[in-house]
């Protein structure tokens, strides 16, 4: 089935999300759509699928003008659309998620048998290993996305819709839903890719539009070299090997030994890990989403509860301490989420940046802020830092996120630092933003700071790293150094070592 | 010993907290008892078919005889607990042989009315059943209802007035439900059309209907009671056959109309909400609204008909209070049913059938208050009805299993949000 979209026009407030974008997709084309995080891409998308209303445009399917109010409206022209986070509901089994919106009824009574035989064959079909009775939330992402997939698929989805489909998976599993698509695109589904991972792009788009600030740069073919498509996407040249300079690692300063994390039920997430950064190196900590990754960040500062073992910092045992305490033993934290960890959204910038020290001299005297010193460290920082505002006194929330992430390094790095533990440092930034937080890690790398960063992008752990450590299932498969092959780093990342 | 996950501390701790309270219980009620009269449990009232009449035991020889069958209970939890199982009958039994014991003391030298009391109990119960049920409607699709004591006390007030006026008990039972739909209205209509804090409004709606029944009371149903307030209440219909049975059948199916209603509905309930396609749009949109939505379920919709099937449900239970019982309407007669109902949802753990027994809990410990005090037990009726409410925050707490909210409980929807 072919789709097209004609000047569709989108704006949150001043925001424009898209700006009369046009977009056509042939029968069984795979068409992905790049562009930056921010670039209207999920907008888009979520207007082709009905989750969001467009001020203007039009969207033709087969060449016929179609109103799509909501998503049962693109279900009916057989548009399907598998979400970057997941909708299936965790509790229920994987054919109740699939069958709910189109339940069969007997007699009054739920019928799942007949979703259940389709499901089966559907998984027999592309190779699927699934069980319909088994339930989502003990069921690993790669093969939820699957559930997604066949969900999209026996709603008879002409045209499927993939949002960022490759986030959550290994390089394997990525191989292996690239695949997929290709399998489905010969079955003649016309898939909509949307992507900011350029060899991802190349290996399986048969065109490729490219969307910068809301409106389309351009559509080409998938043999459009790399170097172009980068350009094109942010809009300049850019170099993202960023320049790191020779460092001679020094003596250990974070050491952990037989760490052991369990979650709120009893779960172990981190199982005995143990590792060491020293001064002057970055070790990167490898793996897929949701591999401990998170809480190794957040035991680090003391931020989780079932923790045992021991965490050094430069010799002194942190692990039990409060959290306020370990960030002046001299952690600087960047937490995977800055809008729910790192800031406090309503609070204004200036406010946002003594957060650490609000209540010690010379932010505070006697009980009482400070606002002399406050006001002047903010503008320093603000300064410094390149966080652009319209005011010091405006809220976080205002902020884009490259802004928001950088009020967060002002404050964390302006601290006496021993150890810098960045959690996702660059999820969901635009490239600017990117190379500002690299500069900066690698500024403290050479000012001879300890760096742990935590990463699933790839690239980026392969370009900043000294060492990289896989995670798996919260144990550390290996260490690598960085000149690995992906290939390698791959296997790992899927638990073998 | 190897570590154990969270649930099995959860079972241990259980065990534990059994055996403590039995080792405290053995000491008051047996050890340091002096008591010696005897306790007669009567279990006849007249109707059903004679198995035994009364029982009389001896304070001491009681006590000792349900002590040790809590024993039994505590060891069968010891062992379901090495063994990895549920712990829930050596719980039960425990609590019964507890409670037993603990009445053989209180009632040493009186006379206690066993089957009178589980009748009481069971009415008692009926109320906070209906409530619960419009709490668990409207939570499992995701709105939280703070309302319930609002609905009862509205529902109570006009299916009285509606029955006083057209002299009818029939119509004050229809009534009841819209009543209760009309208040569950104002819930949804502000909850889910302007995204109002839903706590918030449920108390609002509570003090409002408190406001407007006391105000209506005292202009027009003490004045002229004879037309307004006079309704009278539904007498006890027997169920051939079933109602003969020994204990039960006074017990369950000597009881009015309503409670039969009521043995209905948490049975329709807990089927629909698991096996069919109600109860899966409901469990969904209560869950992650938004992956409903994705499917083409209308959310709002489906939780704006929840709320008013939830009021309509509340409604009947508020009937209770009057057609249903003293057959008069007196002011705030509902006196914080709807808090205790929605108490037993979260004690049931968001079941039907857990709210339903959570419910009939609440109304033993009710009634074997109010008979203890008949009786002349020297113990202050307070204590006694302050039992449900431990049990609800030691059940909150953790202790009797994970108790989890429906996910998305209580977050408005609204498309292009999360």
């Amino acid at each position: 089935m072919s789709i097209e979209l004609k000047g569709i026009t989108k704006k949150f407030g001043a925001l424009v999300a898209n700006d009369s974008i046009d977009l056509k997709v042939a029968r069984g084309e795979i068409h992905a759509i790049l562009g930056e995080n921010g670039a209207g891409k999920s907008t888009l998308m979520n207007i082709v699928y009905g989750l969001v209303n467009a001020d203007s445009g039009k969207v033709l399917v087969e060449d016929k003008e179609v109103i799509i109010n909501e998503p049962a409206d693109a279900l009916k022209y057989g548009i399907g659309m598998v979400h970057q986070h997941f909708m299936l509901i965790p509790v229920f089994t994987v054919a109740e998620n699939i069958a709910l919106g189109r339940e069969q009824s007997k007699g009054g009574f739920l019928s799942l048998d007949e979703i259940k035989k389709k499901i089966k064959l559907l998984a027999e079909e592309f190779k699927f290993d699934i069980d319909p009775d088994s339930l989502i939330e003990n069921l690993p992402v790669g093969v939820q996305q699957r559930v997604e997939i066949i969900k999209a698929l026996i709603y008879d989805a002409k045209v499927l819709i993939l949002d960022e489909p490759t986030a959550v998976l290994t390089p394997q599993e990525t191989d292996e839903l690239l695949s997929i698509m290709r399998t489905l695109k010969s079955k003649g589904t016309s898939i909509i890719f949307i992507t900011h991972k350029l060899r991802e792009v190349q290996d399986v788009a048969d065109k490729i539009t490219i969307i910068r600030l809301g409106k389309v740069v351009n559509t080409v073919a998938s043999n459009t070299s790399q170097e172009e498509l980068a350009s094109m996407m942010v809009g300049r040249q850019v170099d993202l090997a960023p320049n790191k300079t020779e460092v001679k690692p020094g003596k250990i300063i974070l050491d952990i030994n037989n760490l052991s994390v369990s979650n709120s039920l009893g779960r172990k997430i981190i199982d005995s890990l143990s590792l060491q950064v020293r001064a002057g190196e970055i070790l990167a900590i490898a793996g897929v989403q949701g591999n401990g990754q998170s809480e190794l960040a957040r035991a680090i500062v003391n931020l989780e509860d079932h923790v045992s073992g021991s965490i050094k910092l430069d010799q002194k045992e942190i692990l039990g301490i409060t959290v306020q305490d370990s960030l002046r033993a001299g952690i600087a934290y960047i937490p995977e989420s800055r809008e729910l960890d790192g800031l406090i959204s309503s609070f204004s910038i200036v406010e946002n940046l003594i957060l650490d020290v609000h209540d010690i001299s010379p932010a505070a005297k006697k009980g009482r802020l400070n606002p002399d010193y406050i006001n002047d460290n903010s503008a320093k920082l603000v300064n410094e830092f390149d966080i652009r505002a319209q005011s010091i006194f405006d809220p976080a929330s205002s902020l884009s996120g490259g802004n928001k992430q950088k009020v967060v390094l002002a404050r964390e790095l302006s601290r006496e630092v021993k150890l810098v533990v960045a959690s996702q440092p660059t999820r969901g930034l635009d490239v600017g933003s990117i190379e500002f937080v690299y500069e900066k890690l690698l500024a403290e790398r050479s000012a001879n700071r300890a760096i742990l960063l935590l990463s699933s992008e790839l690239d980026e752990v392969l370009e900043l790293a000294d060492r990289i450590a896989v995670i798996y299932k919260g144990e550390i498969v290996g260490e690598v150094g960085s000149d690995v092959s992906r290939e390698k780093l791959g296997l790992m990342m899927a638990g073998i070592k | 010993m190897s570590q154990l996950n969270a649930l099995q501390k959860r079972r241990q701790s259980g065990v534990v907290t059994m055996a403590i309270l039995l080792v405290i219980f053995t000491f008051i009620f047996y050890v340091t008892s002096s008591r010696v009269e005897p306790v007669i449990y009567s279990f006849y009232l007249g109707d059903e078919w004679k198995l035994i009449s009364e029982w009389e035991i001896g304070s001491k020889s009681g006590v000792m005889i349900f002590l040790i069958f809590a024993l039994i209970g505590v060891t069968i939890s010891f062992i379901q607990f090495k063994n990895n199982k549920k712990i829930t009958l050596g719980s039960l039994m425990f609590g019964f042989g507890s409670i037993m014991a603990f009445l053989s003391w209180a009632a040493a030298g009186k006379f206690i009315p066993l089957t009178g009391l589980l009748q009481a109990a069971v009415l008692l119960a009926v109320p906070l059943i209906f409530g619960s049920m419009a709490g668990l409607l409207c939570e499992k699709s995701g709105v939280i209802n703070i309302a319930i004591e609002g609905q009862l006390l509205f529902s109570a007030f006009v299916s009285a007035v509606v029955a006083s006026l057209s002299q009818n008990l029939i119509l004050g039972l229809i009534s009841a439900p819209i009543a209760g739909a009309l208040v569950s209205w104002i819930l949804a209509y502000f909850s889910i059309k302007f995204q109002v804090d839903q706590v918030i409004l449920g108390f609002v709606i509570n003090v409002l209907v408190l406001g407007l029944t006391n105000f209506f009371y005292t202009v027009l149903l003490v004045p002229y009671e004879s037309t307004w307030n006079a309704a009278g209440s539904f007498s006890a219909i027997p169920i051939p056959v079933l109602s003969k049975i020994p204990v039960i059948g006074p017990i369950l199916f000597n009881q009015t109309i309503i409670v039969y209603l009521m043995y209905l509905i948490v049975t329709v309930i807990q089927i629909a909400l698991f096996k069919s396609k109600w109860g899966l749009r409901t469990r969904a949109v209560g869950e992650l609204p938004i992956a409903a939505d994705s499917v083409g379920i209308d959310v709002n919709k489906l939780r704006f008909r929840n709320v008013l099937i939830a009021g309509a449900v509340a409604g009947v239970g508020g009937a209770v209070f009057t057609i249903g019982a003293v057959g008069v309407f007196s002011q705030s007669m509902t006196a914080g049913a709807g808090f205790i109902a929605l108490a037993c949802l979260i004690f049931g753990k968001w079941s039907p059938k857990g709210a339903f027994i959570a419910a009939l809990f609440f109304g033993f410990t009710n009634s074997l208050q109010s008979n203890l005090s008949i009786a002349g037990v020297p113990i202050p009726s307070e204590f006694m009805l302050m039992i449900p409410y431990i049990a609800t925050i030691i059940a909150v707490s953790g202790l009797i299993g994970r108790v989890r909210a429906p996910a998305a409980d209580g977050i408005p929807y609204l498309r292009g949000t999360k």
